[in-house]
């Protein structure tokens, strides 16, 4: 599903590369983690595959579509949840979900339908017509989740999803990403949460200083680090113990 | 068509949700051209109607100094004090007491008349109307200095007014003393009227117009227009923030990876921001129509000119929006583009001529109000209400009003993709 190819990405004026030559395969259907430590070149990877960054060089297709000659087919085939909210405070959720859902050209009558049927299995559905800036944490989170999956993506790009949210929001928005990825929706996402990665993801991969360091299935690779117990042993045992504090 | 409108409906939403900011958007333009009508209207009316407070000295105790006092009196716009010391006059006008002091030398009317008989003499020895004459002897005579004191507080254009009022009134008075040394020399009757001494060349005020109508500019037909124009244009300071805060709260970035383009986005924020140009307009011209002649102030003449006048407001609205979208699109935060919007519509107004007209300005700043499309805007307001013009005459400026918007907002799309560009 998608192919990337020496991908790099240096920042003006940075010393190093964010991303260095990363080559990587997801199939159609994974779920696939991208761990590693702050700074490790996650987001700028997942910002790449999600239009927001321009490569220094490399490339990748999504679904067979070369990112620099199929703009518009690829923002059409994916989904974006970014880790900011990324909503209107002073719209409610289901204007807020009217809004970005239009800018897909979903007729007006289905939108509302996918719309409310994300908010129930979600549940915010007696939510629907409060505004954001009143919600908590977990349920902005939530429907920042439902914005970017309302045109139903072939792909489904996440950073960092259940970040800060209770264990109660997190489950809910774990199992809709699991439903989601039944109906045919390949997922990729960013996470610090290694406990959950191993238990969510088809595929993980160790990201540092730019570079895959370990890539695999979570459970072959546990089995295949003879002193790992879990996924978060091979993650320090490949990044170290060392503070990764960066500005 | 389906993401514009939904971008508009956005925007409509966003707008309407935040009542103080839209009330600070309708209502401050109308509190603002309500205070400078009446403040201009009331300074006008203070020239007119109320007296000034002068200070006169009369060193002279002559015939031309009780001249100076009657026409003084009689100008109606004068409130008169005679005192006899110069230095508490002078302390009077330090501590702003008083505007003006006039201060009459001595010996003025005495010395007038002799220079004027002695001239008067001299002339008429010249073609031998005086028989029996010795040898003219002219007497050696000073200038007389009339003295102004001004309050040093008063404004240059005031103090240009009230001398130049002053020197016409002293030129008369010296006229009309060679008028009266001739009359003297010629004939001993003084009842008999050898010259006319009332002004041969008057003046009449005309004021051209196109239509049929006869055109009476008034405070009202003049600052409508300018300050009108002027709110307008404030609205990039709104438009600006909201642009910023899209960027600051995610939003921008989430709909870059959705498929709608930059300029779909800035299309849904014009038909709102413009909208709301013509309903500040709208609301403007109610004002100037009912409410300023409960104020006591003149009232705004529109009959026959509604189309034309909403057109110009529409294509200065477009100007305006542009100039908002552009800024709100370079800059980074609010610090940058409040402060900056705010003092650049202050800087276009300047230059545009909405305080001081265009030809009043030094040559370098009339060449730079060209490209001021708050001058195009002006001048295209001045056109219908003050000029009575049609649709064609208005076409240069308009036109202009729509290029600029075009160009402001292309070089904000082109600055958006370039930047954000994959």
């Amino acid at each position: 599903m998608i192919q990337i190819k020496q991908l790099s990405k240096k920042y003006k004026g940075a010393e190093n590369f964010s991303v260095s030559n990363l080559d990587l395969t997801i199939n159609e259907g994974d779920i696939f983690g991208l761990l590693g430590p702050n700074g490790a070149g996650k987001t700028t990877l997942i910002s790449m595959l999600s239009s927001l960054l321009k490569p220094t060089f490399g490339s990748f297709t999504i679904g067979g579509l070369n990112y620099q000659d199929h703009q518009k087919e690829l923002k059409q085939l994916i989904g974006t949840v970014p880790q900011e909210y990324a909503l209107y405070p002073t719209l409610t959720a289901l204007e807020n979900l009217m809004y970005f859902g239009s800018m897909y050209n979903i007729r007006k009558s289905d939108l509302k339908n996918i719309i409310h049927g994300h908010l129930e299995t979600l549940g915010l559905s007696e939510f629907a017509n409060k505004k954001i800036k009143t919600f908590s944490g977990g349920m902005k989170r939530r429907i920042n989740l439902i914005a970017g999956i309302l045109h139903s993506p072939k792909v489904l790009f996440l950073d960092e999803p259940t970040v800060g949210v209770d264990v109660q929001s997190r489950n809910v928005i774990i199992e809709h990403l699991k439903q989601l990825n039944a109906q045919g929706t390949t997922i990729i996402y960013t996470s610090h949460h290694l406990n959950e990665a191993e238990e969510f993801c088809t595929r993980v991969a160790i990201i540092d200083h730019g570079a895959i360091v370990c890539e695999g299935e979570p459970k072959k690779l546990i089995t295949a680090h003879h002193n790992a117990g879990n996924l978060e042993d091979i993650f320090l045992e490949k990044t170290g113990k060392a503070l990764r504090d960066y500005a | 068509m389906r993401k514009l409108w939904a971008s508009a409906y956005k925007e409509y939403l966003l707008l309407t949700r935040d009542l103080g900011g839209l009330a600070v958007l309708f209502l401050m333009p109308l509190l603002l051209v309500i205070t400078i009508t009446l403040v201009q209207d009331g300074t006008f009316k203070t020239i007119k109607q109320n007296k000034i407070p002068i200070i006169l000295v009369d060193n002279d105790k002559g015939e031309v100094a009780q001249n100076i006092l009657k026409n003084l009196k009689s100008s109606d716009m004068f409130e008169l004090t005679e005192q006899s010391s110069e230095k508490l006059v002078q302390e009077l006008i330090q501590n702003g007491k008083y505007q003006l002091a006039i201060v009459i030398p001595e010996n003025l009317s005495k010395d007038l008349n002799q220079k004027v008989s002695e001239n008067v003499d001299g002339i008429l020895a010249q073609f031998g109307a005086i028989e029996d004459s010795l040898p003219q002897k002219t007497t050696r005579l000073d200038s007389k200095v009339v003295k102004l004191y001004f309050d040093p507080a008063t404004q240059f254009s005031f103090r240009n007014s009230i001398k130049s009022g002053i020197d016409q009134m002293v030129s008369k008075i010296e006229t009309q003393s060679i008028y009266k040394a001739f009359q003297a020399q010629i004939t001993d009757d003084p009842s008999e009227k050898i010259f006319d001494t009332e002004s041969f060349i008057t003046f009449k005020e005309i004021i051209p117009n196109a239509g049929e109508k006869a055109l009476i500019p008034n405070s009202t037909q003049h600052n409508i227009p300018a300050w009108t124009l002027f709110a307008i244009f404030f609205i990039i300071l709104p438009l600006s923030i909201n642009i910023v805060n899209e960027k600051n709260q995610g939003t921008f970035v989430r709909l870059r990876t959705h498929p709608v383009s930059y300029a779909i986005v800035l299309g849904g924020k014009t038909i709102v921001f413009l909208l709301v140009s013509l309903i500040q307009f709208a609301l403007m011209l109610l004002v100037g129509i009912y409410l300023f002649p409960i104020l006591q102030l003149p009232q705004l003449e529109v009959a026959g000119k509604l189309p034309l006048l909403f057109m110009v407001a529409f294509f200065a609205g477009l100007a305006a929006v542009g100039l908002g979208l552009l800024l709100g699109t370079i800059a980074k935060s609010q610090e940058q583009s409040a402060p900056f919007g705010a003092t650049f519509v202050v800087i276009l107004a300047a230059i545009g001529g909405v305080w001081v007209p265009v030809f009043a300005m030094p040559k370098f700043m009339q060449a730079l109000s060209n490209i001021s499309p708050m001058n195009w805007g002006l001048s295209a307001f001045y056109d219908v209400f003050l000029r009575n013009v049609g649709f064609q005459e208005l076409l240069p400026e308009i036109t202009l009003l729509l290029l600029f918007f075009v160009a402001t907002t292309g070089i904000a799309i082109v600055y958006y993709n370039r930047k954000n560009g994959v």
